[in-house]
């Protein structure tokens, strides 16, 4: 079954369009930087762009800044929304349930399907960014330097980068699991997704405001961009420790609720 | 193969399964029949474990659902409400995903199944044009070879024939036939009477959630002990007969009589004439018709 949903997640056209997009932004930012070389003010959102200019191979860090906010975890919701709901909008959810493929062996294809996805698109992101930046943008002479202002060796770069990329990956599993959870409650992929992007706006607004300051802890956004700290040297831990316990919470709370509810639920479509 | 004992199942407000004893035996051509809206197809999500009884009990190929279910459903071919399909791949790519999907049969083989089942629902020669340009009649068909694609011991299917042309209607009558002698137990909802009447050998009707009746259509189908006469002389029979007619309309009487043979003889005798003359049987619809009331799709003003 776990092959099975792979094949179909590969196989769809939705899955491409949407990876090529998030790739895509990037690349259309690094064109724009390139031909006009009017950078954002260091320490401007978002974070990383002032200082590829004259350090491509740093571009993949600026790339997941660019699209982790608001594209990465739509497209992740879009994809965990449709999991279950798309199948039951199809009729197709009855026919996997009597062929028989059970409700959790369903719901568990689906959730690696979604990590394949995220793994994917943060991959493919980091790949053609890390191509765009040392295309595009200078390299800076010697070794690259960190946030804190300390070289880095590229070797040492290049490991910050890839962890960088399963924190941002990880970030989303938070998002995903929401969305499957409302996908097994609505039959309405579209709802689903929206239902988890409503959910993540909440967050961010929340982590913003200072009245909300004594949950923002707990807000499955509010350590998003802990990341950063990876690229500081030496690398300040409580916030990624704080961001990989949270979203670990936010996905064994909402698959444990998904499970739950489609393991019960009737199969009406 | 189904046995249900006392099932119901409860929407909310709505019971949309109420009580229902349902038995299914092996080798039967069972119909469902009853009025859109009376739970034929809930009922048969109840047996097939889509939907989850409020009380009661089921039992699928001797094994209680839904516990048994991961035991029984490989043997078990279904159409519930509508073929469906993913419509950007093709039917091929559609039923290998099926196939996949579940336990039992190599995956060397597949290949060969999946064209066997497009063969017997005479897809064969379909190319690899998405489903999505599938029209309905062959949506159905594809439906129907996924539910044949692990050579079933229970076929169950929810209007089967629903938008084929006569000539597909035919094919679909004649496959199950033969799959049944070849040992195929068969479930079919309908609200089609003439479907149930030419292929099935056993009915259930069901009305506003209950099963009204369940029975064998030859003991249906018993005469009722009255005779039908047709003669161009219905003055003279009336008179003749008095007393023992049920009905009139112009030429056509119905007699209220034990033998048919003797009936002939006395008219004749009497110098009546008879255009047509046989038992009254009754009529599927009739049963049917008695038994039920108006589908949930009619609403009368209070």
């Amino acid at each position: 079954m776990i092959g099975v949903e792979l094949g179909k997640l590969a196989r769809r056209p939705r899955t491409w369009v949407s990876i090529g997009l998030l790739c895509g932004l990037p690349l259309l930012v690094a064109v724009f930087l390139a031909t006009t070389e009017v950078g954002p003010g260091p320490g401007e959102e978002p974070a990383f762009l002032s200082a590829v200019l004259n350090n491509g191979p740093l571009y993949p860090a600026a790339a997941l800044a660019i699209v982790l906010p608001l594209f990465l975890p739509v497209a992740v919701a879009v994809v965990a929304g449709d999991a279950v709901a798309g199948e039951a909008s199809s009729g197709m959810l009855r026919y996997l349930l009597l062929r028989p493929t059970g409700r959790t062996r369903l719901l568990v294809a689906k959730l690696i399907a979604l990590v394949a996805y995220v793994v994917t698109a943060v991959a493919l992101l980091a790949a053609t960014s890390y191509l765009t930046g040392i295309t595009l943008f200078d390299t800076a002479p010697g070794g690259l330097t960190s946030v804190s202002g300390v070289e880095l060796s590229p070797g040492e770069l290049v490991l910050r980068m890839v962890a960088a990329a399963l924190y941002v990956g990880v970030s989303m599993l938070g998002v995903g699991a929401i969305a499957l959870f409302l996908s097994t409650v609505s039959d309405s992929a579209l709802g689903a997704t929206l239902g988890a992007l409503a959910a993540l706006v909440a967050s961010q607004v929340l982590v913003t405001l200072d009245a909300a300051a004594s949950v923002s802890p707990y807000l499955p956004t509010r350590y998003w961009f802990a990341w950063i700290d990876l690229f500081r040297d030496p690398i300040p831990w409580r916030d990624l420790q704080r961001g990989l316990a949270i979203q670990a919470v936010y996905v064994a709370v909402f698959l444990a609720a998904a499970w739950a509810n489609f393991a019960t639920k009737d199969v009406k479509s | 193969m189904i046995s249900t004992v006392d099932v119901t199942k409860r929407y909310g407000r709505v019971l949309a399964v109420d009580g229902v004893d349902l038995e299914v035996a092996a080798g039967d051509r069972y119909g469902l029949l009853g009025p859109n809206g009376s739970g034929k197809t809930t009922l048969l999500r109840l047996a097939l474990g889509l939907v989850f009884a409020t009380s009661g009990t089921i039992e699928l190929l001797g094994r209680p659902v839904p516990r048994g279910l991961g035991e029984v459903l490989p043997s078990v071919g279904a159409l519930v409400e509508g073929p469906a399909a993913y419509g950007h791949l093709s039917g091929r790519a559609n039923l290998s995903l099926v196939d996949a999907a579940g336990p039992g049969g190599p995956r060397r083989t597949r290949r060969a199944r999946v064209e066997a089942a497009l063969d017997r629902v005479g897809l064969g020669g379909v190319d690899g044009r998405p489903v999505k340009a599938y029209s309905l009649g062959m949506r159905q068909r594809l439906g129907l070879a996924a539910a044949l694609l692990r050579a079933p011991r229970l076929l169950v299917l929810d209007e089967p024939t629903n938008g084929l042309d006569p000539q597909g209607i035919r094919d679909v009558r004649d496959l199950l036939r033969e799959l049944n002698d070849a040992g195929t137990t068969l479930l079919l909802s309908s609200h089609q009477l003439s479907e149930v009447d030419q292929l099935c050998t056993r009915v259930g009707v069901m009305d506003r959630g209950r099963l009204v009746l369940q029975a064998d259509l030859a003991t249906l189908r018993t005469p009722t002990g009255r005779i039908v006469v047709h003669t161009p002389d219905p003055d003279r029979a009336a008179a003749l007969l008095d007393g023992r007619i049920t009905e009139r309309a112009a030429d056509r009487l119905v007699v209220q009589h034990p033998d048919p043979a003797r009936l002939t003889a006395e008219l004749v005798e009497a110098g009546i004439r008879i255009t047509e003359i046989h038992p009254q049987r009754r009529l599927l619809e009739e049963v049917v018709l008695e038994a039920t009331s108006a589908g949930s799709d009619r609403v009368d003003r209070p």
